[in-house]
């Protein structure tokens, strides 16, 4: 006689298995870990390229124009397109999706941290002023600072559109828990794809409640007026953002 | 050089145009599926968020579902759904997915257009003695319409980038041509089908971008 097949729900392919949670425990916790260093590393090179053109921006009125249109024709494209469109340029590899996202980031990072660096009042860069600031040293201590909530909105946009967008890159092979989804869909299996999609989920809103976090630890000053300041904030850079719809 | 000769010759090729899998088809099934999805959230989105709008409730709801929005993968979406009974049903998957994302941003923009209507003019308004369906047809929704409008450009630009990955889980439009390289393992028709998606997508903002440029005057508004 031979052995009856497994009665489990595995063999079931039910949505939500505990076995799956067991079994493959360590091919999750790989794909986590890719997806967690795609995401921080795009988002980081996003930012190194997006604070010297927000400031540039700022320096030079002229080039305003120029660098919110490229960045925003940047992000009309689709990243299926994205991804593909690097592809001569970096092959298949993981840098290729970081770089796509970080040029998606951008788009986000300048117009939030030019939003703030502009809602600078000018009552403090002239108090800096009559204090004898220089302009690196009234732009480190004065308006950097002043300009962090408002920078902040972005760069937590930003990072959960990455976590998201992360997935496409199952494409060229880097995609963190896309992989799995991507392996999963074509291996009809359901447990898997449910269980990549719900971390990545949970991935963008732990990112988000980090930055939050950070974005605090930035600036206690807003503690003691956060209402005041919230009311403000909450029609600013929100309703930037807003306009420009989300990534896919 | 060498590619972007390669890519070159691809897009030249008329076999790559005609047919099935050729672009004019894709094109076509692209438009469609764009068009009809964004056709389907609006009736869905607006008369809601103009309601809401209205009334001045369900501000937290608009920007929420905005935010949750952008942290749900479009891809996990697209593979959830094919999983499910739904899946067998031809494109019904992609038309869910892409008219689940289209929403939010409808919703939101003509929710905030109807909001920052000056409320000295909708006091006014109500001064004339007019009722609330004349306030919001004659008043409010003329003035929001530049946001509204936004909101529908948006969407649109949104689901044409959404019809292509709808190509992953084998759905069609021109993302199919990006994936159907990969399968071929030919860099040149990737990149070529790139180029198409990307240039579409351009061209669908800038149409856009010009029809507001040269609406009548109470459809202008930047976008905000």
């Amino acid at each position: 006689m031979t052995a009856p097949p497994p009665d489990d729900c595995l063999a079931h392919n039910d949505w939500i298995c505990g076995d799956y949670l067991s079994t493959r425990r360590q091919i999750l916790l790989d794909a986590l870990l890719q997806h967690l260093q795609l995401t921080v590393f795009s988002v980081a090179l996003g930012l190194v390229i997006a604070v010297p053109l927000a400031l540039l921006a700022r320096r030079r009125r002229w080039t305003v124009g120029p660098v919110l249109g490229i960045t925003t024709v940047l992000y009309t494209i689709p990243s299926l397109a994205m991804f593909s469109l690097l592809l001569p340029v970096y092959g298949l590899s993981a840098t290729l999706v970081v770089v796509g996202l970080a040029l998606y980031s951008l788009t986000l990072l300048v117009r939030n941290i030019l939003a703030g660096l502009d809602g600078v009042p000018a009552e403090a860069t002239e108090a800096a002023r009559g204090m004898g600031y220089g302009p690196m040293r009234q732009l480190l201590t004065v308006e950097l600072p002043l300009a962090v909530p408002a920078a902040m909105a972005g760069l937590r946009i930003a990072t959960v559109s990455a976590v998201a967008l992360t997935t496409v890159g199952a494409i060229v092979g880097y995609g963190g828990l896309g992989n799995l989804i991507y392996a999963g869909m074509n291996a009809f299996f359901k447990a898997q794809v449910l269980t990549a999609s719900v971390l990545c989920v949970v991935l963008a809103v732990v990112f988000d409640l980090l930055l939050l976090g950070v974005e605090r630890l930035l600036t206690p000053w807003r503690r003691a007026s956060r209402r005041a300041v919230r009311s403000r904030a909450a029609t600013g850079p929100k309703r930037l953002v807003a306009a420009l719809g989300r990534r896919t | 050089m060498n590619t972007v000769s390669a890519v070159w010759s691809w897009l030249t090729t008329a076999a790559n145009w005609s047919g099935e899998n050729g672009v004019w088809h894709r094109l076509e099934q692209h438009l469609v599926l764009t068009f009809s999805c964004l056709v389907i959230s609006a009736l869905i989105a607006l008369p809601v968020a103009l309601t809401l709008g209205h009334l001045g409730r369900g501000g937290a709801l608009a920007v929420n579902l905005a935010n949750i929005g952008r942290a749900v993968p479009t891809f996990a979406v697209l593979v959830l759904l094919l999983l499910t009974p739904i899946g067998r049903h031809g494109q019904w998957p992609t038309i869910i997915a892409l008219v689940l994302f289209a929403i939010p941003p409808l919703l939101t923009n003509a929710y905030v257009g109807m909001r920052e209507v000056d409320q000295n003019v909708v006091r006014a308004a109500r001064g004339m003695g007019m009722t609330g369906t004349q306030l919001v047809w004659r008043v409010e929704v003329p003035l929001a319409a530049p946001l509204v409008l936004t909101g529908i450009r948006i969407a649109a630009v949104q689901l044409v980038a959404t019809a292509t990955l709808a190509a992953l889980v084998g759905g069609g439009g021109l993302g199919r041509i990006i994936t159907a390289g990969f399968n071929l393992a030919s860099t040149p028709q990737v990149v070529a089908g790139a180029v198409l998606v990307a240039v579409f997508a351009l061209l669908m903002e800038a149409a856009f971008e010009l029809a507001q440029r040269w609406a009548p005057g109470w459809a202008r508004g930047r976008a905000r």
